[in-house]
């Protein structure tokens, strides 16, 4: 069992939790995922870490409400057990220093790419982030990402806050303006799809981190086989990163979509138990 | 009576569960003796000087000794002389294939049926079970070695060596990379064959000599070999499995519908995906499935598939049912339950609707040539003969590799050409000094009762190294 230090509900629907793992922790780098399971019953789903704590001994995963399972996450409070949190799994995001990059992060995705910003910096490149919101009232973690980053550009959708329109715009215009040395992409799958389109044509390498439906995590089930320039890969133990132009995407996406009936009846089901 | 007369070369027949109800659960399908059955079974061994059978167990069970002890009603004497030898009798008892061991090599297969050792090993290990505190005052009285060892995955051969390891005195930690211990016996194995109240049972018989065990732990990940060495652990042995799954590789092999096996039953057995939505893993077997292969593993997916609801499930095999790997009693088991078995077909290609989900197969005939390097005959396609069948879901069933995570993760640990550890067979040692390999990770897919042989040719080593003044 695997406590919950603290937890926070950074905007609608996504929060936060930090766990105790110390061992995880000690291990942890930028862009590897935990395996998390809540309750016998559940189902093991793949969590990227968004940030860690050595001398606390804590991870730190966001997710964002979407299906049972991750509703039923939510329903949990600081002090509440995870039933089991494995990791780290897949291999950390390539670090060196490039020269410019740009780290573009889609609604929840902003927790995970904030690792990798830092890291990215850190290694001595000059990092300007890119984060995009449907509206306002989801923006989280401005000041976080902004720490990081040596620009910050804000996108939503609906033009509630900063920018109006999609990440892949601005992202349009830096590569036109030249010098951007590698692209960073983290964010539903239609949003890294897109920006890999995006940044295809200048030929700028662009790194995406690849979310399909896993159960183990550990390269024994192969149900996360995405295809990655003609080849079959397992994202849990060759990934979660690959380049993005080379990434089979409606694959991807049908893949993403294979349960989508099943979902629908297992929250049915459990919206219904909960109300009675 | 001079011994001949008194031979009784007909086995007794173990009840089981009729096809027609147990296709609707997964409930264990063979029942098991009862004790008048046990002991006529067991009074049919004429207790040879030089007992045959004795030379086809892997870990040296006193075969002989425990049939006897049954025949005279002494059943705690029967599971001490299995404890001895073998940590998992409940397990052995349902999975080991007898018929190419022990059983194969008892002197009355050659006129008739030799002794059905494996179902009374089942029967005294079940008894042992409802009858707990039968051997328990036998704890040995073993003086702590003060020596760590680590033991990586808890499947037949990491159980094995914990529990050889830990009876001689050392600390012994296992470290389990699922929620679950187990390894395939959990994951892989259905239910309705081995029952995982069974597997819980055994694995707390090794936890009860001292044995710890740390979920979650993917060695390679949370730690890496070198650092249990490098953390006070004296030795380590590796026995993960070969977990990864391989794929047919042809076109239309990634759409959605299309399982491993692996997948297939773990989401069944390790994540009871078969009481969704109460558990909240979801599968989807369709009206028609297709599973590819001719191991036990096709069998285990084919049976959980109609478990599951499916209406057809074929098992589609390139060659003919003679070469099958699967055990002669699976097949008819899987048989029995309306699994069909179109042989001499060979998948070229699957076909998806714009979803992307599997809807049909491309298949073609085979023949059968000149025997190939197995032995077995080789399959040819027939030119022209290819022909699409309409399916719903796919689970190529075709074998298993190492699980790359260990390997990559760890310096100066040498591989054959085909992933595995190179381990010397007599010892399980590896080219890496203080750590040892047995199980899958070292032989590639093989069977239970082999991995457990490995591991305890392997925990011998391990304590005779520990014993030693290098250890």
């Amino acid at each position: 069992m695997y406590q919950i230090l603290a937890r926070e509900d950074l905007s609608t629907g996504i929060h936060l939790f930090r766990i105790k793992a110390p061992e995880v922790a000690r291990k942890a780098r930028p862009g590897q995922f935990v395996i998390v399971r809540n309750g016998e019953e559940g189902e093991r789903i793949p969590l990227t870490i968004a940030d860690w704590n050595t001398e606390e001994g804590s991870v730190t995963i966001v997710f964002m409400e979407v299906g049972t399972t991750s509703k039923k996450l939510a329903r949990l409070k600081t002090g509440d057990y995870l039933t089991n949190f494995v990791g780290p799994l897949g291999q950390p995001t390539e670090i060196e220093k490039f020269g410019t990059v740009v780290c573009v992060a889609g609604g929840f995705a902003i927790a995970t790419i904030v690792p990798i910003a830092r890291a990215m910096k850190k290694a001595g490149n000059k990092v300007i982030s890119i984060m995009g919101f449907r509206t306002k009232d989801l923006v989280f973690w401005e000041d976080r990402l902004g720490s990081v980053s040596d620009d910050l550009i804000i996108t939503t959708d609906d033009g509630s806050y900063k920018r109006k329109g999609l990440v892949t715009e601005p992202l349009k215009e830096l590569l036109q303006d030249g010098g951007v040395n590698r692209v960073i992409a983290i964010g539903p799958t239609i949003m890294m799809k897109f920006c890999s389109l995006t940044s295809k044509p200048f030929g700028i390498k662009t790194i995406v981190s690849l979310n399909p439906i896993m159960v183990d995590g550990t390269g024994m089930c192969g149900c996360c086989r995405v295809i990655v320039g003609n080849e079959t890969k397992f994202a849990c133990v060759d990934g979660p990163d690959f380049d993005g132009h080379e990434v089979d995407w409606d694959l991807l996406i049908n893949r993403q979509r294979t349960y989508l009936k099943e979902e629908k009846q297992s929250l049915e089901l459990w919206e219904k138990s909960i109300s009675s | 009576m001079s011994e001949k007369q008194k031979l009784n070369l007909n086995r007794v027949s173990m009840p089981k569960q009729k096809p027609e109800a147990r296709v609707h659960n997964f409930s264990e399908v063979a029942l098991g003796y009862t004790q008048e059955q046990a002991r006529e079974e067991a009074s049919r061994c004429i207790q040879c000087k030089n007992p045959k059978c004795m030379e086809g167990c892997p870990v040296g069970i006193d075969i002989p000794g425990f049939i006897k002890a049954i025949a005279e009603d002494d059943l705690p004497r029967a599971a001490r002389i299995l404890k001895d030898k073998n940590s998992l009798p409940g397990i052995c008892g349902r999975v080991c294939p007898q018929e190419t061991q022990c059983e194969m090599t008892c002197v009355l297969a050659k006129k008739g049926s030799p002794i059905a050792i494996g179902r009374l090993e089942r029967y005294v290990a079940d008894w042992e079970q409802s009858h707990p505190k039968a051997i328990e005052q036998r704890k040995e009285n073993v003086k702590p070695s003060s020596k760590k060892v680590a033991v990586i995955g808890s499947g037949p051969a990491g159980l094995t060596c914990a529990a050889d390891l830990a009876k001689l005195g050392h600390e012994v930690t296992i470290m389990e990379a699922l929620h679950v211990t187990g390894g395939v016996l959990t994951y892989g194995i259905p239910e309705f064959r081995l029952p995982k109240e069974i597997v819980r049972r055994e694995v707390n018989y090794v936890a009860s000599l001292g044995v710890k065990i740390k979920l979650d732990n993917v060695i390679g990940k949370i730690s890496t070999v070198d650092e249990l060495l490098q953390n006070g652990y004296d030795a380590v042995f590796l026995a993960p499995g070969a977990g990864a799954p391989m794929f047919l590789n042809i076109p239309g092999e990634n759409l959605s519908g299309v399982y491993s096996a692996n997948e297939f039953l773990t989401r069944t057995n390790l994540m009871k995906a078969y009481l969704f939505p109460q558990y909240d893993t979801p599968i989807q077997v369709g009206q028609r499935v297709a599973v590819f292969g001719g191991g036990n593993v096709a069998m285990d997916a084919s049976r959980c598939a109609l478990r599951l609801g499916a209406k057809e499930v074929y098992i589609i095999y390139r060659r003919s049912e003679v070469e099958m790997p699967a055990r002669a009693e699976e097949r008819e088991n899987a048989k029995e339950e309306g699994v069909i078995f179109k042989l001499l077909s060979n998948p070229k290609r699957f076909i998806g609707n714009e979803q992307g989900r599997v809807t049909s197969v491309e298949l073609y005939e085979m023949e059968l040539g000149e025997p190939d390097e197995s032995g077995r005959r080789r399959p040819i396609p027939r030119p022209g003969s290819e022909f699409i069948m309409d399916i719903d879901i796919a689970i190529p069933a075709l074998g298993t590799k190492p699980n790359p995570i260990i390997p990559s993760s760890t310096a100066g640990l040498e591989l054959t050409k085909w992933g595995t550890v190179k381990t010397d067979e007599a010892t399980g040692r590896t080219s890496k000094a203080r750590v040892w390999c047995g199980g899958d990770m070292a032989t590639g897919s093989a069977t239970v009762i082999s991995a457990m042989g490995a591991a305890r040719r392997a925990a011998n080593d391990i304590h005779a190294f520990l014993t030693s003044r290098e250890g």
